[in-house]
C-alpha cells in the first residue's frame, strides 16, 4: 500500500497516496491547472512549464506534473502571478515558431490554441521570429510540419514508452531545439515506424498530423493511448503496433 | 451631441474583417448614429484626418505604405484596434516571413507567370522584409483576434467604445466569441 498524506490545494484539504504529482492529485479534486506537455499515460518531464504553482516556503514556482505531492505541503494553483508567468510561457511558444492558424490542420482542435483561448490571450506581446523549420512530408500516412512544434516531446515519449519503436528525438538546444526522426532521417525512410499513428494522436498541435485532412479538420484522441499506458503500467500484456 | 470620429483601415489582410463590420447588421445604424466613419474602404477619403477617436485595422503591417500609414494612424487616432488575427499576429500574410522578398517575388511573379514575367515595381510600395503584427510598429489599445473576429464581438467593442467604456473582452457576454488564432 502506497503511504498516505495529506496537503493542502488553495486551502482544501486533500488526502492522497504519496508518489503521484500535484497535477495529477490537483486533476483528481477537480482543479484545473494548465498542461500542455503532460499526458496521462507518460513520463512526466516539465517542458512546457504552464503548469507552474506555489508551494509555500519554496522560492520559486514548481511545475506540478513533475513535483510529487509531500505531507503536509500547500500548493496554490491559482494566483495573479501564476496566471501572469502561465500567459508569458504560453506566449513565447507562439512567438517561437509560426503559427497561422486560419490555415493549420488542428484549428479549432489545437491544446494550444485552446489553452492560449482559456487563459484569455488575445495577442502575443512578444516579437515573433519566423524560423525557417523542417516540414517533412516523406511518411506515407503521416505529415510532421515544425512551424507548429512546441517541443512538447509527447511524441518522443509515446513513440518510445508505449509503441516501443523510438522513432522521435529531440535535437539542439534552446530555440534551435528540433525533433528528428532516427538520426536525422527523414520519416519516410524510417525503419522502426509502425505507422501506429500514436505520435499523430497525442500531438497536442497541429504538428504531426495525419495526411488527408484539411484546415480545422484534425481532431485526435488521446484517451486510447492512455488506457493503453495505463494497462501496460499495470502489466497486463499489450504488444506494439497496435494500430488506432 | 458631438458624433465621435471612427476610421477603418485595410492593411495587408483580405477584407474579410471589413466583410465582419458589415455583418454587425443593425447596430451598424446604431454606430452611424452615434459616429460618422471618417475614413477606411467603406467611404471616399484621401487622407488619414486629424482627431479620429476609433480606428479599426485589419491587416498586417507588409509594405513600406503599410509603415507609414500606421504610424501616421497611431499619431491621429486616441484608441487604435488591432482588427482580426492579420493586424493581431501577422497571421497568412506573415507566411512570407521566411522567404527572402526577393526570392519571394521572384517566384510568384516569374516562375509562377506564362507573361509579363517581371516582379512589379512602378506605383506598388515596396515590401517589408517581414509582415508583422501592428503592436510590431505602433502601440495597440484593443485587440479583437479571429479570421475573421466574429460580428458580435465588433459589435460589443463597438457598442462599448462609443458608450465611453472600454470593452472588456473577459466579460461573459463575449468572452466565448474571443479565439486566438
Ligand atoms: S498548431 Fe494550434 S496554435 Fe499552432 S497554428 Fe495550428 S491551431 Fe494554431
Ligand atoms: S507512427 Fe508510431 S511508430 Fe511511427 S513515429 Fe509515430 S508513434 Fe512512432
Ligand atoms: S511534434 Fe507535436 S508532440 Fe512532438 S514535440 Fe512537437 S508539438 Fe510535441
Ligand atoms: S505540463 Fe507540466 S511542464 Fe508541461
Amino acid at each position: 500500500m502506497p503511504q498516505k498524506i495529506s496537503l493542502r490545494i488553495d486551502g482544501e484539504l486533500i488526502h492522497t497516496a504519496a508518489g503521484q504529482s500535484i497535477l495529477d492529485a490537483a486533476k483528481a479534486h477537480n482543479k484545473f491547472i494548465p498542461a500542455l506537455c503532460h499526458m496521462k499515460g507518460l513520463s512526466s518531464v516539465g517542458a512546457c512549464r504552464l503548469c507552474i504553482v506555489e508551494v509555500a516556503g519554496v522560492g520559486r514556482l514548481l511545475p506540478a506534473c513533475t513535483t510529487p505531492v509531500q505531507d503536509g505541503m500547500s500548493v496554490t494553483t491559482q494566483s495573479d502571478k501564476l496566471r501572469r508567468y502561465r500567459r508569458i510561457a504560453l506566449e513565447l511558444l507562439f512567438a517561437e515558431r509560426n503559427h497561422v492558424c486560419a490555415v493549420c490542420v488542428s484549428n479549432g482542435f489545437c491544446e494550444l490554441q485552446g489553452l492560449a483561448k482559456r487563459l484569455g490571450v488575445t495577442n502575443v506581446r512578444y516579437p515573433y521570429t519566423y524560423p525557417k523549420v523542417p516540414i517533412d512530408l516523406t511518411h506515407p500516412r503521416y505529415t510532421a510540419d515544425q512551424n507548429r512544434c512546441i517541443l512538447c516531446s509527447r511524441c518522443v515519449r509515446v513513440c518510445a514508452e508505449v509503441e516501443g519503436a523510438h522513432v522521435w528525438e529531440i535535437s539542439g538546444r534552446g530555440v534551435g531545439s528540433r525533433l528528428v526522426c532516427e538520426l536525422n532521417r527523414s520519416w519516410g525512410e524510417s525503419t522502426n515506424c509502425t505507422s501506429c499513428g500514436k505520435c499523430v494522436q497525442s500531438c497536442p498541435t497541429g504538428a504531426i498530423a495525419e495526411k488527408g485532412f484539411a484546415v480545422e479538420e484534425m481532431s485526435k484522441r488521446t484517451d486510447p493511448i492512455s488506457r493503453l499506458a495505463t494497462l501496460r503500467a499495470a502489466g497486463s500484456d499489450n504488444k506494439p503496433g497496435v494500430i488506432l | 451631441m458631438n458624433k465621435a470620429k471612427v476610421a477603418t483601415v485595410w492593411l495587408d489582410g483580405c477584407s474579410g474583417c471589413h466583410m465582419s463590420v458589415l455583418d454587425i447588421d443593425e447596430v451598424l445604424i446604431d454606430v452611424l448614429h452615434k459616429a460618422d466613419i471618417v475614413y477606411g474602404p467603406l467611404v471616399d477619403a484621401q487622407e488619414f484626418p486629424e482627431g479620429v477617436d476609433v480606428t479599426l485595422t485589419e491587416g498586417a503591417v507588409s509594405s513600406q505604405h503599410d509603415y507609414k500609414l500606421i504610424q501616421q494612424i497611431r499619431k491621429r487616432t486616441k484608441l487604435l484596434i488591432a482588427l482580426g488575427d492579420c493586424a493581431v499576429t501577422g497571421n497568412v500574410p506573415s507566411m512570407r516571413n521566411t522567404i527572402p522578398t526577393k526570392r519571394l517575388l521572384e517566384r510568384a511573379y516569374v516562375e509562377g507567370a506564362d507573361i509579363h514575367q517581371r516582379a512589379p515595381s512602378d506605383g506598388v510600395p515596396a515590401l517589408l522584409r517581414h509582415a508583422v503584427p501592428v503592436q510590431e510598429i505602433v502601440k495597440v489599445d484593443l485587440h479583437l483576434p479571429g479570421c475573421p473576429p466574429k460580428p458580435a464581438l465588433i459589435a460589443f467593442a463597438l457598442t462599448e467604445l462609443l458608450a465611453g467604456r472600454k470593452p472588456d473582452l473577459t466579460n461573459p457576454s463575449v468572452a466565448g466569441l474571443v479565439k486566438f488564432g
